[in-house]
């Protein structure tokens, strides 16, 4: 199961290098976006820096949208899916590599919108900086989630609008925690139980996933 | 090889085999025609497991139609009229990630590709080869994998004369080293000295068969 991961994520990240979606699409997006959030909030730095956390995960969530939905058309050629369903690939592992490929894009994106929001949202560059565990936890399990999700809503050959509806009980608790955890290690609170709540839905959509995917793929 | 009994194959209601009685024995060469829609493509995603059997029975390289179709996925070959393979990554990149998955030394993707004739093209992105070198790259992802049972899916569609017979020629080859071969296509095959078998589709029916 883990060699197919780590195979899976490997040619998912490949492909991603070569096509530069993320690069020159996904990425000016979210800057755009966030840019744009700060410009609607209004010129205050205070009144910014409040709204910082929870302006960041709604952009890193339209960004993840984009990315699920990238993952899995990657797969969605007809030819493609049967040719691959001939390799009898472990869908386990099929699953944690898409997941960790979608986690590593999802990192390197927030990496980028963090150091945003120090500029754009004047979020306080120690708090930020300290908030990196809970944010790479929330935003590995969004990557799990999406994974799911993803397949659930048709492996990009569904309506675009579908991933965003099926996926929103699953991304609002995350969205929430990863708030919380974001505000907490900036003005202070209880960050580790917001980042446990993360943690504990990281292993909760890995483990359905690793059992689902499979059923999602034949279906 | 393939026993099929009154194979039925429904897709959202539609039928798309209507009742299919088929045997095809072990290291022969299968040429499945019939006008368009007539159910050759589903004969064989059926055969391939990449549909599931509605009613009637079926067991293709021992494995039951209705058991675990991710295991007979894995003694089939499968190239379709559509690109098999990811656009993105290069010619080299799709077979190694395929000789990967399956557990089998890279170093036989060299020999894959130049087998078919792309030696020169190793490292260009799979969505810039033309349709008939797309098609090679398909076949050595087939020869990458000596599957028990090849399904080859239109595969003269796009192919100029050299392709047709270089195809002709390696379907020969893989038939003498032992594999059951099924072709789908609107013509015969063009090489007498193959002698398929040819099996003819109506409406989800065999309505011919001659050897």
């Amino acid at each position: 199961m883990i060699r197919v991961a780590l195979l899976v994520a490997a040619k998912d990240l490949r492909i991603e290098r070569r096509s530069r979606v993320l690069l020159w699409q996904v990425l000016p997006f979210g800057v755009m976006a966030l840019v744009l959030s700060g410009l609607a909030l209004g010129p205050t730095h205070a009144g910014h820096s409040s709204a910082g956390p929870g302006l960041f995960y709604l952009v890193m969530l339209l960004v993840a949208l984009l990315m699920i939905n990238r993952s899995q058309v990657i797969e969605g050629s007809p030819g493609t899916r049967a040719s691959v369903a001939t390799l009898g690939l472990d869908p386990a592992g099929v699953f944690l590599g898409k997941a960790l490929a979608l986690a590593v894009e999802l990192w390197l994106t927030g990496l980028v919108l963090l150091g945003g929001s120090v500029l754009v949202l004047h979020t306080a560059l120690v708090g930020t900086l300290s908030a990196l565990p809970s944010v790479v936890v929330t935003l590995a399990a969004l990557a799990g989630a999406g994974t799911l999700y993803g397949a659930l809503s048709g492996g990009g050959q569904g309506p675009a609008t579908l991933l965003p509806v099926l996926a929103l009980p699953a991304f609002a608790p995350l969205l929430i925690a990863g708030e919380r955890s974001f505000s907490a290690a900036l003005h202070g609170g209880a960050l580790w139980q917001w980042w446990l709540i993360s943690l504990v839905a990281l292993v909760a959509y890995l483990g359905v996933g690793i059992l689902l995917y499979g059923v999602l793929e034949e279906s | 090889m393939v026993a099929l009994r009154d194979a039925v194959v429904l897709v959202g209601g539609f039928p798309l085999l209507s009742g299919v009685n088929l045997e095809l024995s072990s290291r022969s060469l299968n040429v499945v025609t019939g006008a368009n829609g007539a159910g050759k493509t589903s004969l064989l995603r059926l055969l391939g497991g990449l549909v599931t059997l509605t009613s009637g029975t079926g067991v293709v390289s021992g494995v039951d139609l209705r058991g675990d179709l991710r295991e007979l996925r894995r003694r089939v070959g499968w190239l379709g009229h559509e690109g098999s393979f990811y656009d993105d990554l290069s010619a080299s990149e799709n077979l190694v990630f395929a000789a990967k998955a399956l557990a089998r030394p890279t170093a036989d993707v060299p020999s894959a590709l130049e087998r078919v004739g792309l030696s020169a093209r190793t490292s260009t992105p799979a969505r810039q080869l033309s349709a008939g070198q797309r098609r090679r790259l398909g076949l050595a992802w087939l020869l990458l994998r000596r599957p028990e049972l090849w399904l080859l899916d239109e595969p003269y569609a796009s192919l100029d004369d050299d392709g047709r017979t270089f195809f002709d020629q390696l379907i020969g080859d893989v038939v003498a080293g032992g594999a059951t071969v099924v072709v789908s296509a609107h013509d015969p095959l063009r090489s007498s000295a193959l002698a398929p078998r040819t099996i003819t589709l109506a409406g989800g029916l065999v309505v011919s068969d001659r050897s």
